[in-house]
């Protein structure tokens, strides 16, 4: 049976781990190499690596983390953030990564979604958006640019039509509930899950274990994704999946 | 030390497979080209991306005539487990023809892409010596091959409904999930693989 997967993802700038609330007050949480090492020990089933800055200085320094990681864990690494075109994508996958996400490009350039799927296959093309409650029109809006742009886009629309042109994967995160660990939005979890056909990442808002089964079953997703609550150690990643065992959720438990 | 290639077609991840690799203790080339095969054990032909990409990438770098005669072993990872086959339906695609039959979509899955850790069913076989029964490995594909010939399957996956997993055909074997990203277990098959090239090259 296929597992629910649980992501740690790292947020990484000049080579650093750093983790805000709602993308502001960056703190410094360590190596990003030792900590997916430490991850992947306590049964972490992929990682996730986001490129904050994404600026070209930093986008090497942010291969060379890639090709490290890769060096060292064994599981998937999905790298995101600054993906702007085709090469920008194959520089990833040849640094180690395994699928790409894309966001903010994206939206300014939908093609770009249809141009890597055509190059490397849907299953390596994630589509990351960060989506806003507006409950002016009871729905949720496409933020930008690490969530200081709105675009008017509706999230389930935008969605829906991303994986038309190819993305394989959701990677979706609620603004509102990002860094809060208030649970992750389980209303905009089923929104999505009942318009798409492709694997929904949950993101934004993890605070607890029941917070995760809750984003699997009834939210639908087929992963979880967190940051703060695994650098800080808050939860183990290998309670997380006994936790979602004693759900009665498909979990892979390491030895 | 057996001296294992590691074909190059332009995506994909190389590093995780070559690091493997090198950890069994083989020496390991990245070959983009017919001449970096040299005098390899084995050859490892990966795969991330289309079938059709990856023809086109092989196509032109001369890589299709030498791996079709390729006699010593041969481990294909998802598409290039694909490539190993007649035909594949995904972009219309010939492949390698290695293996008889064709590449197909994947049917009545929950979700696609089939994107995780699934259960692997496998047979006897020295590219699974030593991987515990209950070991989970990393999928993400759509389209899986089915062979003419069923002998030729050594594992199937279920998902929706059962495909092949794996499959073998002497020296050459593939597999639809990615070793390389199934943490020990798949380092354990991309051990046995360096060692089935070394007793290949003994026997030579």
């Amino acid at each position: 049976m296929l597992r629910k997967r649980v992501i740690p993802c790292l947020d990484v700038t000049e080579g650093r781990v750093v983790k805000g609330v709602n993308f502001v007050n960056l703190t410094d949480e360590g190596d990003p190499v030792e900590l997916a090492e430490r991850y992947v020990a306590e049964g972490a089933d992929e990682i996730c690596f986001l490129d904050i800055t994404a600026t070209s200085d930093n986008r090497a320094t942010m291969l060379d983390v890639v090709r490290r990681t890769a060096e060292h864990v064994f599981v998937p690494l999905t790298v995101g953030g600054g993906i702007r075109a085709v090469e920008d994508m194959r520089a990833a996958l040849r640094a180690g990564a395994d699928k790409v996400s894309v966001n903010s490009a994206a939206v300014l350039n939908p093609n770009l979604i249809n141009a890597c799927a055509a190059a490397f296959g849907s299953q390596c093309v994630v589509l990351a958006v960060d989506a806003r409650r507006d409950e002016s029109v009871g729905s949720w809006e496409v933020v930008i640019h690490g969530g200081r742009t709105p675009t008017g886009l509706k999230a389930v629309a935008w969605i829906t039509d991303a994986v038309q042109r190819g993305a394989g994967e959701i990677l979706l995160t609620s603004m509102d509930r990002d860094g809060t660990r208030d649970g992750y939005d389980i209303d905009l979890l089923e929104a999505v899950r009942s318009v798409v056909s492709v694997p929904v990442i949950a993101s934004g808002g993890a605070g607890t274990i029941e917070h995760c089964v809750a984003a699997l079953q009834p939210g639908r997703a087929d992963a979880v994704l967190a940051a703060s609550i695994f650098h800080r150690s808050e939860i183990e990643i290998r309670d997380l999946k006994l936790g979602l065992a004693a759900a009665g959720l498909p979990a892979r438990i390491t030895p | 030390m057996s001296r294992i290639a590691v074909i190059d077609h332009g995506a994909g991840n190389l590093v995780s497979i070559a690091q493997g690799l090198t950890r069994a203790g083989a020496d390991v080339t990245i070959a983009d080209a017919p001449s970096g095969l040299g005098d390899a054990d084995g050859i490892v032909l990966p795969g991330v991306g289309t079938t059709g990409a990856a023809m086109g990438r092989l196509t032109e770098a001369g890589l299709v005539e030498p791996l079709r005669r390729w006699e010593r072993p041969l481990l294909g990872i998802c598409v290039g487990l694909q490539l190993f086959f007649d035909h594949s339906e995904e972009d219309g695609t010939d492949a390698l023809g290695l293996m008889r039959g064709r590449v197909t979509s994947l049917e009545d899955t929950p979700l696609l892409p089939h994107i995780g850790w699934n259960d692997v069913s496998f047979q006897p076989d020295p590219l699974f010596a030593g991987v515990p029964t209950d070991a989970t490995f990393y999928f993400v594909h759509s389209y899986a091959v089915v062979p003419d010939d069923d002998s030729l399957i050594i594992a199937r996956t279920e998902y929706g409904k059962p495909f092949v997993a794996a499959a073998r055909s002497g020296n050459r074997v593939g597999v639809q999930f990615h070793p390389e990203r199934s943490g020990a277990s798949g380092l354990r098959m991309l051990a046995n693989f360096v060692a089935e090239s070394a007793r290949s090259s003994d026997v030579a």
